[in-house]
């Protein structure tokens, strides 16, 4: 790690991603030409938009194929001060894509002196999953969700992505992943304009539960090791987890309810 | 017939060195101070976007003197030094002493190899996770003083350094550290407002990043208008 100085007319500004393939060129992984067995996925993630901002959540379940890889890991994480990251799909580059995300945000921040602006975060996290289409198509796809507070539109915004790098951006809510589909139906049918911040974190709560009361691949309250999912909202006072006791306390009332009603088709 | 052309080595070093040190000199000061909560840097300086104080890196904080292009280049080198070594080790990895080496080497270098010396000073400040600090400040010929406690860059250095020795307290608040830093630096002849100023803390009580700019709004209330 030596001082990068360049030329004016060669020099990467305050791409840190540039800066990367700069000072070591030609660093593309050998890719294998079957897909990779024994890959850990991440699962499932949603998000939604109430009036002062948006709820981030994810479950903590890493598979293996058919089996439970890791019982805590975590799919959420602040991007920077306004804005979160979600990750579902092949956990390893997942994971490196944040690390590299976060540092390409606050590297452009410190370099020019100000922040991007919501809508420049969301592309370049849309480049680096570009970057990523080789590895993707052997199997280790990256989808994330990119959630965050527009602090020139003073509202709270969405953006999806495919493995092409394709955004998307959301009106109201989104869910990914293998259970996301259960998870996205039971935002669905309760979303309303105007939720409040404590209305939006019960229905992120309550899609998790039903994801993964349906998909095996998420993971519910673990009331045993007491793991719970993440929850996260981002409004105009920045990025915050909620606390696990908290959200142990969400999950607590889903699970009193369910106890008296069952839920319809189960055969408890 | 032609003259073989020869200067003596020390003759250029010297004219070198006065070159740097008269660019220097021109350019307004900046005192950095540990106090009980932190580092102070304050520095003297009108515009309100071109900055002579600025982040690094979680806990690290980067101040130059001088002309503004050559510092604020070695400024982002510092950073992108910090944040690829954070990114390939850890972010506790990252810390002064490496870079202030890193700078050093190259302004020595440039100094003895180029044509024109750097006309900058610099100084590397860390707050370490313990709560201890580290000032390094280095010359525009490369050499590196690891500062105990506070330190002054810039013209009329010495001037300001005198008055810095006296009025130093090492348990100063934030509001007595920055008053008796804008003391120093303005001398008894003048007086220094709100907009002749640029103030950075590294804070021991901030998260993560330890680095705050301290605005307008604020620092008004700590000089006390």
């Amino acid at each position: 790690m030596g001082l990068y100085l360049f030329p004016p007319a060669d020099d990467p500004g305050p791409d840190f991603v540039e800066l990367l393939r700069r000072a070591h060129p030609g660093g593309n992984p050998a890719v294998s030409a079957t897909p990779l067995a024994g890959v850990r996925q991440a699962t499932t993630i949603a998000a939604l938009r109430y009036t002062e901002g948006v709820v981030v959540a994810g479950d903590r379940r890493a598979t293996e194929g058919p089996a439970i890889a890791h019982r805590s890991i975590e799919k959420v994480f602040p991007a920077d001060r306004f804005s979160a990251v979600a990750i579902a799909g092949a956990a390893g580059p997942a994971i490196e894509m944040v690390r590299l995300f976060q540092v390409q945000l606050e590297h452009y921040e410190k370099v020019e002196g100000a922040a991007l602006t919501l809508e420049g975060k969301a592309n370049q996290l849309s480049q680096l999953v570009r970057d990523h289409l080789q590895m993707a198509m052997q199997g280790l796809g990256v989808v994330p969700l990119f959630a965050g507070w527009d602090t020139i539109r003073r509202t709270g915004r969405i953006f999806t992505y495919d493995l092409t790098g394709g955004r998307y951006e959301e009106t109201d809510f989104h869910a990914t992943g293998s259970g996301g589909r259960v998870a996205e139906t039971a935002i669905k049918l309760g979303f309303r304009e105007g939720l409040s911040r404590t209305e939006a974190v019960e229905l992120a709560v309550q899609s998790l539960y039903e994801a993964a009361d349906e998909d095996s691949a998420t993971g519910g309250p673990d009331l045993v090791r007491g793991i719970y999912p993440i929850i996260a909202t981002v409004d105009s006072t920045g990025f915050t987890r909620l606390e696990d006791a908290e959200v142990a306390e969400r999950f607590a009332a889903i699970l009193a309810r369910r106890g008296q009603t069952p839920a319809g088709g189960d055969s408890r | 017939m032609t003259m073989p052309y020869y200067v003596a080595p020390e003759q250029v070093m010297k004219d070198r060195a006065e070159y740097a040190q008269k660019g220097i000199a021109r350019g307004r000061a900046l005192v950095a101070v540990a106090y009980a909560d932190g580092i102070l840097i304050v520095a003297e300086n009108p515009s309100r976007t071109l900055h002579k104080v600025s982040e690094i890196y979680d806990r690290v904080a980067f101040a130059g003197v001088g002309k503004y292009n050559e510092f604020d280049q070695l400024r982002v080198a510092g950073i992108r030094h910090a944040d690829t070594k954070g990114f390939a080790y850890s972010r506790d990895d990252v810390d002064a002493r490496s870079l202030a080496n890193l700078y050093a080497q190259y302004l020595g270098q440039v100094f003895t190899h180029e044509m024109k010396p750097l006309e900058v000073e610099i100084l590397v400040a860390e707050l370490s996770a313990t709560g201890d600090h580290r000032l390094y400040h280095i010359a525009y010929d490369g050499t590196v003083v690891d500062e105990e406690n506070w330190t002054v860059l810039g013209g009329e250095a010495e001037a300001i350094a005198s008055r810095l020795e006296q009025a130093y307290d090492s348990a100063a608040t934030l509001t007595g550290a920055v008053r008796s830093c804008v003391a120093c630096l303005a001398g008894p002849d003048r007086t220094l407002g709100v907009d002749d100023l640029e103030v950075g803390v590294l804070e021991k009580s901030a998260g993560r990043r330890a680095f705050r700019r301290i605005e307008r709004a604020e620092l008004s209330g700590l000089v006390g208008g």
